[in-house]
């Protein structure tokens, strides 16, 4: 039991442990916290995996971004709205988790058929920015301006989605101004 | 060094719980957060398959997803809050205008 192995396993833990913090808490805001805590704990994952410029990213873009406007839309919509009442039929909790456990036995079953590869013991050349940033802007220049793109038209989509309609009484409301 | 096997039992440990949130809980903003908690752990399995076999090809992969989760997010959100205005509820269950 090395120390690095402890180490995983004490951040898996906690990786586990919110996750699951993140399915059952009753408080919306409580499960974006614990969705914040997976994230640091994976960025944390990605370091140990020499993928630094990717735990920076995570940490920046999901921790810093995602997180960041899950708690400004609950806050907008109100804790009141997201209430968590009676299911669709009350066996669907018993069923969502009896699908999850055949899923996670697929996947145990993979597992194992799976022909083990040797662990490599050479150290990659690293995550570090200099690496990924010479393959994104040399072989996968496609990708990273598509990415752009895509981004760009989220932010349009988004703001036309959210925004106020044209006719409501918030824009024609505000009229007490001399 | 931590074997590879550690971490691909972790992420499908961590995407097997998504994917029970996804099917048990019917709160919107909860399925969203836990389709992000599927993809982070797809996130995982790239980069520790990525330093098994020396390729730099997972993290570039993993780039990409967070920035197509991070698009996915902000759309989703908007329609979020468009249906919450309304119908004054978030639950999934109750949209169903298109249902026969």
């Amino acid at each position: 039991m090395t120390a690095s192995i402890l180490f995983f396993i004490v951040i898996g833990v906690v990786c586990l442990a919110s996750a699951i913090g993140v399915v059952t808490s009753r408080v919306a805001i409580h499960s974006a916290l614990y969705l914040l805590v997976n994230f640091v704990t994976l960025a944390i994952f990605f370091v140990t995996l020499e993928a630094q410029f990717l735990a920076a990213a995570q940490v920046i873009i999901y921790a810093g971004g995602i997180v960041i406007l899950i708690l400004f839309v609950i806050m907008l919509i109100g804790s009141e709205k997201i209430e968590t009442r009676a299911e669709h039929r009350s066996w669907t909790p018993y069923a969502g988790i009896l699908l999850g456990v055949a899923l996670l036995s697929s996947m145990i079953y993979a597992f194992e058929k799976a022909p083990q590869a040797s662990d490599t013991t050479t150290l990659i050349n690293g995550g570090g920015p200099q690496t990924v940033g010479l393959a994104l802007f040399t072989a996968y220049i496609l990708p990273f301006e598509m990415a752009a793109v895509l981004l760009l038209v989220a932010l349009i989509g988004a703001l036309l989605l959210a925004r106020y309609p044209r006719n409501s009484t918030i824009e024609s409301g505000n009229t007490n101004q001399p | 060094m931590v074997p590879t096997g550690y971490y691909l039992i972790l992420s499908g440990l961590v995407f097997t719980i998504g994917v029970i949130g996804v099917l048990t809980r019917r709160s919107a903003l909860i399925l969203l957060m836990c389709v992000e908690l599927m993809l982070n752990s797809v996130n995982l399995t790239l980069v520790a398959l990525s330093r098994q076999w020396d390729n730099l090809n997972g993290q570039i992969f993993v780039f990409i997803i967070m920035a197509v989760a991070a698009a996915e997010v902000a759309v989703g959100l908007a329609i979020v809050i468009a249906n919450s205005r309304h119908s004054n509820t978030t639950n999934v269950d109750d949209v169903k205008l298109l249902k026969w």
